[in-house]
């Protein structure tokens, strides 16, 4: 990492409102790290869900907003892969609805910036061992966005692999979606459920206490599902694992 | 004698009630795991001695060569076939080829016609347009044979009776084969070998009965003027070479410029179709060859679409598509809804593109909702051998689906994208609303949000939002 990069966290929409504990790990891994991450108050979402469901006008100002929050940041870490691919890969395709050649610059500029946690611990920061402590059966699901729009590959297995009193056990059938797809769980709903019982049952085929993953998108999906089935099993988004500590967080 | 798709309900609704078939989702998971274990057998060996990738890109490239200049290469395939003695015909869409088809085989006098396996010819419905001129169009395909005398309809491109066991199979065969020609023997066992041979005498007698065949092609060679189909069962070859009349209907997207360019689409093909380094039958013909095989040689090509699809700017790449079904078979969403809950013969993920692109989107509700009918989760771009981003294809198609049905009475999704977009365009907005995520969670568990909550839960609210928690403490500082 180069000195004095300014690192800004994209929390995500549905951390911000759901999972701050996702955010706050995130925080106190990187600042553990030696990383003095900055969080843009003006950030709100990287407009997904707007264009995975086909409404690209209103993605417009999201992605504006987006791109205002974020500039002038030497990289943006984001704990879900799924807001980094939109933000990589999508963000171009909105810019150019907007017809609007400034914001297509801006989002040149900031897209390529945009890192998925794993990605930027293994790639930016150059660790695998991130100095934590984690006694728990733990199975990885990876979710479809880090491992095809990014190609995260086995980055999050690497630091999974490095956590101190963690046991990983083999997910099968583990490249498989889980169903969530945004909008698609709900439009789509007896599919969506449909997948996501098979992931779920696959999950409880470990006999692991924990399902990690690097979306809580997903994990809200497999997690809803394996709570109602009273199944035991815990869903924990990956930056938890990785920020837990013999002495608690921090 | 089989049926058409005509009238099938949207996507969700057709998925509800494939989802509640547990022998459906039995066979179709028995099915599309073993075809995907045996593709990625052979994607691996080609990387332990080249690379697949590299092979992918070629064949891309061959495919989208033929597409920015469809139009000469069209041209040239016209006079090379021509040249070889064949007479091509141009059809702008299903009626007109159906007309084509059917005056061939009625100026030949025939009350019946053999057919090699063809998606085009299902595409148009071919066999119910010759049906009504009293024309009984056979398949002689062994899956198309189970869907045909099934009374049913294909499932899937490469395999149409794959929502089907083989005791299932024996039913059909015993209880419909006498009505279609040679009964199946009174002793039909369900062993796949059984099977086959009852097919195969049945078959027979119409090969070489036959006046008339008809086939589609899947790959058409301008520079020489070629046909070529590839199979595994060889009734095709049958029914290339039996009759004395053979009529090819021909999407305009299967021309291939060279013979150069077969080569890396005839090694991707079956690699991921059929899980084979070769498939058993490639047969090729060049128009009329005197004193051998047919001797009156139809082609008729199609559009029925596709220029619509070509002038697409993100969609024009699904004209690639080779036919070849690995996106079915990697796909999470058909391999529970299987392939009649997209209406269509196209099923699965290409199947969610090509319709739209062919028939256009915004005035058809089963249409509009195929290319919501997936998770975006990519394994079918992973898979396809002639790299067809489809996610990007399909999310582009539910901008046009979106943008066709602006201008009028917003509906309920419509206003729910619109608050959000506002709220998610100024933070300060956003951080009122989420004052109220608790109090919006236990609404959505009580009233609305049924779809989510019929089978999962719903996340506890937690007591403040990251960034209340980022102000209050200084970013954990305090």
């Amino acid at each position: 990492m180069m000195r004095d990069m300014r690192v800004a966290l994209m929390v995500t929409c549905i951390n911000d409102a759901l999972y701050p504990g996702t955010g706050q790990a995130v925080v106190t891994l990187l600042r553990r790290l030696g990383v003095d991450v900055e969080f843009p108050e003006s950030q709100t979402c990287c407009a997904q869900p707007m264009v995975n469901t086909g409404y690209l006008d209103e993605a417009v100002p999201v992605v504006r907003n987006f791109v205002d929050a974020f500039a002038g940041y030497d990289a943006v870490v984001t704990p879900s892969g799924s807001c980094a691919g939109c933000a990589r890969h999508q963000h171009s395709i909105v810019a150019r609805r907007s017809g609007d050649a400034s914001l297509a610059a801006a989002v040149e500029t900031t897209s390529p910036k945009v890192y998925e946690l794993s990605e930027f611990l293994v790639d930016v920061l150059g660790v695998t061992d991130v100095g934590a402590y984690y006694p728990h059966t733990v199975t990885y699901h990876p979710t479809c966005h880090s491992l095809r729009m990014l190609g995260v590959g086995d980055r999050p297995r690497q630091l999974l692999e490095h956590v101190r009193g963690l046991t990983l056990l083999e997910l099968p059938a583990a490249d498989q979606c889980c169903g969530f797809g945004g909008t698609f769980a709900v439009k789509n709903a007896d599919t969506s459920v449909a997948m996501g019982s098979d992931k779920a049952r696959h999950v409880r085929e470990t006999g692991a206490e924990v399902l990690a993953a690097g979306d809580n998108s997903c994990l809200t999906h497999i997690g809803g599902l394996l709570t109602r089935q009273r199944s035991g099993v815990r869903a924990v988004h990956l930056a938890e694992i990785l920020a837990a500590t013999e002495g608690g967080r921090g | 004698m089989s049926g058409t798709f005509v009238g099938m309900p949207a996507f969700p609704q057709a998925a509800h009630e494939a989802l509640g078939n547990a022998q459906l989702r039995r066979n179709l998971a028995h099915a599309t795991g073993t075809i995907r274990a045996k593709r990625q057998r052979l994607v691996d060996e080609v990387n332990a001695n080249s690379d697949w990738e590299a092979l992918r890109l070629a064949g891309a490239g061959v495919k989208e060569s033929a597409l920015v200049d469809l139009a000469t290469h069209l041209e040239t395939l016209e006079r090379t076939l021509t040249a070889n003695g064949a007479t091509v015909h141009w059809a702008n869409d299903a009626a007109e080829a159906n007309a084509i088809v059917a005056s061939i085989a009625t100026r030949h006098g025939v009350n019946e016609v053999v057919k090699v396996k063809s998606m085009v010819t299902q595409e148009i419905n071919l066999n119910e347009a010759l049906a009504a001129e009293g024309i009984a169009a056979w398949e002689t395909d062994l899956a198309e044979l189970i869907v045909q005398l099934g009374d049913d309809l294909p499932s899937h491109i490469l395999v149409p009776a794959i929502h089907r066991n083989r005791s299932e199979i024996r039913d059909i065969f015993l209880s419909k084969m006498a009505a279609a020609g040679r009964p199946a023997p009174a002793d039909l066992t369900d062993e796949p070998a059984v099977l086959a041979a009852a097919a195969r005498s049945h078959l027979r007698e119409k090969f070489l009965r036959a006046k008339v065949g008809v086939s589609g092609a899947n790959f058409a060679v301008a520079e020489t003027g070629t046909l070529v189909v590839v199979e595994s069962e060889g009734n095709g070859r049958m029914c290339l070479t039996l009759p004395e009349v053979l009529v090819s209907v021909v999407g305009i997207e299967k021309v291939v410029p060279t013979w150069e360019g077969l080569d890396p689409l005839l090694r991707l093909l079956p690699r991921s179709s059929t899980g084979e380094r070769m498939n058993p039958y490639t047969s090729m013909w060049n128009g009329v060859a005197s004193g051998d095989g047919p001797q009156e040689v139809h082609v008729v090509l199609l559009d029925n679409g596709r220029t619509n699809a070509l002038a697409d700017e993100v969609g024009r790449q699904a004209l690639r598509c080779i036919r070849c079904s690995a996106c079915l078979n990697v796909c999470p969403v058909y391999e529970r809804t299987g392939g009649h809950a997209y209406g269509s013969v196209y099923p699965g993920p290409i199947g969610a593109i090509l319709n739209p692109l062919l028939r256009g989107v915004g005035h058809d509700d089963q249409v509009d909702s195929l290319p919501y009918a997936s998770s975006l989760c990519g394994a079918c771009f992973d898979a396809c051998p002639v790299r067809i981003d489809i996610p990007s294809v399909l999310v582009d198609l539910r901008a046009q689906v979106v943008d066709a049905h602006r201008g009028g009475v917003p509906k309920a999704e419509a206003l729910a994208m619109k608050a959000t977009a506002v709220a998610f365009s100024d933070a300060r907005r956003l951080r009122f609303g989420e004052r109220f995520t608790g109090l919006g969670l236990r609404v959505a568990g009580r009233v609305g949000a049924r779809k989510w909550t019929s089978a999962r839960d719903l996340p506890p609210a937690p007591r403040e939002s990251f960034r209340a928690w980022w102000k209050r403490t200084d970013g954990g500082r305090r």
